[in-house]
């Protein structure tokens, strides 16, 4: 920044109104505010405070309800398929509608659950509110974001009821089985969940322009980047990443639909359907694979980011410590970040590219672990020391770190190129990336919604209920995935409607089916229980006080609690510190809000931050 | 202390389940031996992290659990121990790809010794050819796929006369003989997968994928098909069976020649011609 910047925005300071900072002390100095103060739309009627809001909370709650929803039918296809696998003869499911409700779960848990539900809805209740904020950058745009995912899921929603049904193309949607005879829904329901997916992009892609511009522009006086908690490190990150990843599969459905309405030839090549030579030529439908895969893996960041900043928030919070590494800890969000836009191809090992790629994808893959592998001793260094309350956040953190670990540690195992060839298209990648992707993002949603749900409803979720709810869902899904993994050894492919009793496969393989799908049947049931809790802790849940985790970061400083239109009040807040100032030497309390002055805490001996 | 427990017992279980559960791979029959080696190499590397990490966790819960009257450490940095720990990941990492590497380039490189066999891919089935006595595979284009000439062979391609054609789900390979398999499909991905076997590729309308292995045990294994491709993907089983050089040779000498499938259906024309007229 240049000194004649600086000079400008001196002079701007007074006009922005900042008479406090006259008589406060030398050490509680901030920098100037270089914006004026945000002019906000206030709703005048129902409609436009409750369903076409402007207000990032609520849009961040309208987000996270419809994502949840959607969750819930991925939930209960998974149900479905799972017993089919299990008790083939009760002969519930066709393979139409077998093939229909995995795409269906794959995508919908994916892109329109977790993806929706930690950058909508995460993103919008946490980014203005920790960074200090009264609202997103543009509100209106936000409104927008919002109403655009709802089309989108109803789109989709839609491909159940048109002739053909949904599209049973697998959720990778690979050409040309995607759209020609032969797969379920290969007319309207592939066509409709491609244009659910432009939708679900458009929508994020305004969305995300807002989460990136607010963190980038609106953050409170003295929050400099490395003062932000590391959630919103993950969620900005993931949004970067978003954006440069969606439009990879925004041409990709664009492709593809063309291919299928216009008779293009993109990912077509001469091929023969139902004992007919089509007219398509000269397509490639490993295009595709490298447009799907280039969106794909940086999705799984898109997940897995916000996952790893909220966890190590209520790591850090609940074990009253200072998050290990900070510094380190953000390098290694970007680095993950960046470097996942060059290790796609490790989906595509055994795809029939040239196989020379095979050398340089597993080096990028197994480089990428090196990062990730410092997030999770920075999480378990957190703990050394620590002051761990085992509350419902911790738990459910203490069950991410198992659980991520395990997903994480087989990732070595598939990303290894050699290892991969036997493994790749069987039930050991299923296991993978239910457990990296599925259960280990899903443990610290809940975590992040115990932790946060009094700042949303003023009031305590019911801690018996929340912790029969993490046993069932840490074990159960551990005992779900953690065997399947060896279903894999034995060569158990994926995708399969019927195992049958193959030569290669013992009857103990087909038990161990049935024991999975009764696990995945209670846990499935137990994020009811969940659901009652939610609901019913709105009402009746316990009181709770202001800051009730004795919190540092930004969100849980609001003059009311829950934040009003606006968040702040009258006066903006500032920050003197980051937000992990725990325990600290000489202090009064074992926490220092960032909002605390320095001059309230002299004798803390406190780090620069 | 129960929190604590569980880790500790989770661990536990996981590795008694690894080394005591009757579900492992098959035994090999090819020379994908190595695969199977880096394997266990991953699991002994990832194995100790795993459990060095969950036992890590569960002393730290049990020994660092809430106590009003105690605070937590101060110590945001430490960046001896980050930048130690960094360093022996990368070499754990590094011990994991080098022989990972190795290994593929050996999968990806094929002996030229290699017998050639194209197996051929379609909704919702295989098929086989073998070069013939020349020992090339004559040339293919999918728009000569018709009745008389179902794998599309092209008539002008004089390699392809002897080409041995195999229209049954079962394959036979010689033991101990490299075979390269030049995987073709005609409509959708689909993948030739052999669990015994380790092997798999991906085949692609439009092009030519392949792999290479060698038979080293004889035995019937099952094909299954590896990458979905529709309703029928679950049912796409085939057979692969591994001979010793007797009964190959007996079997190889009942499949038909290109030459010969051609002139049968001439003949069979002639006579339906001959019918007609009459």
């Amino acid at each position: 920044m240049s000194d004649e910047y600086e000079h400008k925005l001196e002079a701007k300071s007074d006009y922005v109104g900042d008479a406090s900072s006259v008589s406060t002390p030398d050490i509680d100095a901030v920098p100037a505010a270089e914006l004026p103060d945000q002019e906000l739309y206030h709703s005048h009627s129902w409609w436009t405070t409750y369903v076409f809001s402007q207000d990032a909370k609520y849009i961040g709650i309208q987000y996270a309800l419809t994502a949840v929803g959607t969750g819930l039918l991925g939930l209960v296809l998974s149900w479905l398929m799972r017993i089919q696998l299990a008790f083939p003869g009760l002969g519930w499911l066709d393979p139409a509608s077998y093939y229909q409700f995995v795409t269906m779960h794959g995508m919908i848990m994916v892109v329109y659950l977790l993806t929706a539900l930690f950058l909508g809805g995460f993103g919008n209740l946490l980014i203005p509110l920790m960074c200090g904020a009264r609202d997103m950058a543009f509100p209106y745009v936000n409104m927008l974001s919002y109403w655009a995912f709802v089309v989108a899921v109803l789109v989709l929603l839609a491909s159940f009821f048109v002739p053909g049904g949904p599209t049973g193309a697998g959720w990778t949607l690979y050409p040309p089985q995607a759209i020609t005879a032969g797969t379920p829904g290969s007319d309207m329901g592939i066509i409709l969940m491609l244009i659910s997916l432009i939708l679900f992009v458009a929508g994020f892609t305004m969305g995300g322009l807002n989460y990136i511009i607010t963190v980038l522009q609106l953050r409170a006086r003295g929050m400099t980047l490395m003062r932000l908690p590391l959630t919103i490190w993950g969620i900005f990150t993931a949004t970067v990443l978003a954006m440069f990843a969606f439009p990879a599969l925004l041409v990709g459905c664009l492709m593809m639909t063309l291919d299928s309405l216009l008779g293009t030839s993109f990912f077509m090549p001469a091929m023969v359907s139902l004992g007919e030579t089509l007219t398509h030529e000269g397509g490639s439908p490993i295009l595709f694979q490298h447009l799907f895969w280039f969106f794909g893996h940086p999705e799984v960041y898109i997940v897995a980011l916000p996952a790893f900043g909220i966890v190590s928030d209520l790591l850090s919070v609940h074990s009253r410590k200072t998050i290990f590494g900070y510094r380190m800890m953000v390098w290694a969000i970007v680095g993950i970040g960046a470097l996942s836009f060059f290790v796609w191809a490790h989906h595509m090992y055994v795809s029939g590219m040239n196989p020379w790629f095979g050398f340089f994808f597993a080096t990028t893959t197994l480089i990428i672990a090196v990062p990730t592998a410092i997030k999770v001793y920075n999480w378990i260094l957190t703990l050394w020391r620590g002051n761990i309350q085992l509350s419902l956040p911790m738990l459910f953190s203490l069950g991410f770190i198992v659980t991520f670990l395990n997903g994480g540690l087989t990732g070595l195992f598939l990303g290894n190129v050699t290892v991969d060839v036997p493994l790749s298209d069987t039930y050991f990648v299923v296991a993978h990336f239910h457990m990296v992707m599925g259960i280990a993002p899903l443990l610290v949603i809940f975590g992040a919604i115990y932790h946060w749900y009094p700042l949303i409803t003023g009031r305590m979720m019911n801690e018996t209920l929340g912790k029969i709810h993490f046993w069932i869902t840490f074990i159960g899904s551990y005992a779900i995935y953690f065997p399947m993994h060896y279903q894999g050894f034995v060569g158990v492919p994926r995708r399969y409607f019927e195992i049958y009793d193959s030569p290669y496969i013992d009857t103990s393989t087909l038990l161990l089916n049935k024991f999975i799908t009764i696990a995945v049947l209670i846990v499935g049931a137990a994020q009811l229980l969940f659901l009652y809790n939610l609901i019913v802790s709105a009402r009746l849940g316990k009181k709770s006080e202001k800051n009730p985790w004795k919190a540092n970061s930004l969100e849980w400083q609001t003059p009311q609690m829950p934040p009003e239109h606006g968040n702040w009040g009258k006066e903006l807040p500032k920050v003197y510190r980051w937000p992990y100032d725990f325990s600290v030497p000489g202090a009064k309390e074992d926490y220092i809000p960032q909002n605390q002055p320095p001059s309230e805490i002299i004798g803390a001996k406190v780090e620069k931050t | 202390m129960i929190v604590a427990l569980s880790i500790f017992l989770i661990t536990i279980g996981s590795i008694a389940f690894h080394f005591w559960s009757p579900w492992w791979w098959t035994e090999v029959a090819s020379n994908w031996g190595n695969m199977d080696d880096t394997i266990i190499l991953t699991f002994w590397i990832t194995g100790v992290v795993f459990v060095a990490i969950c036992f890590f966790v569960a002393y730290c819960v049990w020994k660092f659990s809430y106590n009003k009257n105690r605070r937590a450490e101060y110590k945001p940095e430490d960046k001896k121990l980050e930048s130690r720990l960094t360093w022996a990941t990368a070499i754990g990492v590094a011990a994991l790809l080098a022989p990972g590497l190795v290994v593929w380039n050996q999968y990806v490189t094929v002996p030229e010794n290699a017998y050639k066999v194209e197996v051929f891919a379609y909704q919702w089935g295989w098929k086989y050819r073998l070069p013939g006595k020349d020992g090339v595979l004559g040339k293919t284009d999918i728009k000569y796929i018709n009745d008389d000439n179902p794998f599309g062979l092209i008539l002008e391609d004089p390699n392809g006369k002897d080409d041995l054609l195999v229209d049954a789900q079962e394959l036979h390979v010689l033991k101990d003989r490299p075979v390269k398999f030049e995987l073709r499909t005609i409509d959708v991905l689909h993948n030739f997968y052999v669990p015994q076997f380790r092997g798999k590729m991906d085949m692609v309308p439009g092009i030519v994928t392949y792999y290479w292995l060698t038979p080293t045990r004889v035995g019937d294994f099952e094909v299954l098909c590896a990458e979905y491709c529709g309703s029928g993907h679950y049912a796409m089983r085939g057979r692969v069976i591994v001979d010793e050089e007797g009964d190959y040779k007996k079997w190889e000498a009942k499949q038909i020649t290109f030459e010969k499938m051609l002139a049968k259906n001439q003949k069979n024309d002639n006579l339906q011609l001959v019918k007609k007229d009459k």
